[in-house]
């Protein structure tokens, strides 16, 4: 059986999946931004795909740029967490509605 | 047929390991199984021929991007975990229904289509040179724009992760002022570090106390 890249947009597909359910059931906002990330990065596997398939290098210079914008998501969600966990005790999406402290 | 093992092994390791991350209730084992759901996609990443960003997503991701995680989550200690309420059975079903909802949107646009071989790629395809010149000559502008957003980014952390705000309250002279009511901080702090650990949490005098005292 032939690996093909509709096999590779599958797997990525379900891990997309997986992360929009952690980021709609969690509610620990870590665990909301893994969950993120885990989009992020099935979405990285699904442009990486696609450049082999077509032979075309522009999906892997996508995937880095997401790699980049990742990270800074990552910084800033994280600075926010600390952020707000100095001053509340619960880290909880529920409860945190309000942007002023 | 090494090609088939290896992706099986790998589609089951990234399962797994992405429901690890969603499913465990403490912050840092989610953690802990992401770090295997980005290794096992650098495989998929060698198996595309991606060599350059299968060992950025290693060194970037699985290495600095993760580090920073875990160190927050352990900074935060027992705070980080999950709370303890039941979510309604709708949210669940729900979190279901839209997972579900989007992988079956993309299997039937990906088993509609037939995409036949795959294009035949020189052998560079994938290496650093091959990127990076695509990088620098083709998609600067995209480049660049990353660079300042990732300094933006560092600029935010650094002011979300100030004990004080770094920043001059209007009509001051001073570049770093004080904030002007340490009064404040200090007695919710105390409340917070009282109510987590038990233990009697010891009044640190303010500065004028110090004074009254000596």
């Amino acid at each position: 059986m032939q690996v093909g890249v509709e096999y590779f947009v599958g797997v990525s597909a379900v891990l997309f999946g997986i992360g929009l359910f952690g980021v709609f059931e969690r509610r620990s906002p870590l665990i909301l931004l893994l969950s993120v990330e885990l989009m992020l990065n099935s979405s990285n596997l699904a442009l990486i795909a696609f450049a082999r398939q077509l032979g075309n290098g522009s999906g892997q210079v996508f995937a880095l740029i997401v790699m980049g914008v990742a990270a800074s998501e990552v910084v800033i969600g994280l600075g926010l967490v600390v952020a707000i966990a100095r001053r509340k005790a619960e880290l909880d999406v529920d409860t945190l509605t309000s942007l002023k402290h | 047929m090494t090609y088939e093992i290896v992706f099986w092994a790998a589609t089951a390791l990234a399962v797994v390991s992405a429901l690890g991350v969603v499913l465990s209730g403490n912050p840092f084992y989610s953690a802990l199984w992401l770090i295997v759901n980005l290794a096992s996609l650098a495989t998929f990443y060698l198996l595309l021929s991606a060599d350059f960003l299968a060992a950025a997503q290693v060194v970037v991701y699985a290495g600095a991007v993760m580090i920073m995680f875990l160190f927050v989550i352990a900074y935060l200690g027992g705070r980080a975990d999950e709370p303890t309420r039941d979510t309604p059975w709708w949210q669940f079903a729900a979190a279901i229904i839209a997972g579900g909802a989007i992988v079956a949107e993309v299997l039937v646009a990906v088993l509609s289509h037939s995409f036949g071989k795959s294009a035949g790629v020189p052998v560079t395809f994938g290496s650093p040179a091959f990127v990076g010149q695509l990088m620098l000559s083709r998609y600067l502008l995209a480049f660049e724009a990353t660079s300042v957003l990732l300094l933006i980014a560092a600029v935010g952390g650094v002011l979300l992760g100030a004990r004080r705000p770094a920043m001059r309250p209007p009509g001051s002279e001073e570049p770093f002022a004080p904030e002007p009511a340490p009064q404040v901080e200090l007695p919710l702090q105390a409340f917070v570090m009282e109510a987590e650990t038990d233990f009697p949490v010891q009044h640190l005098p303010t500065p004028d106390e110090e004074e009254a005292h000596t």
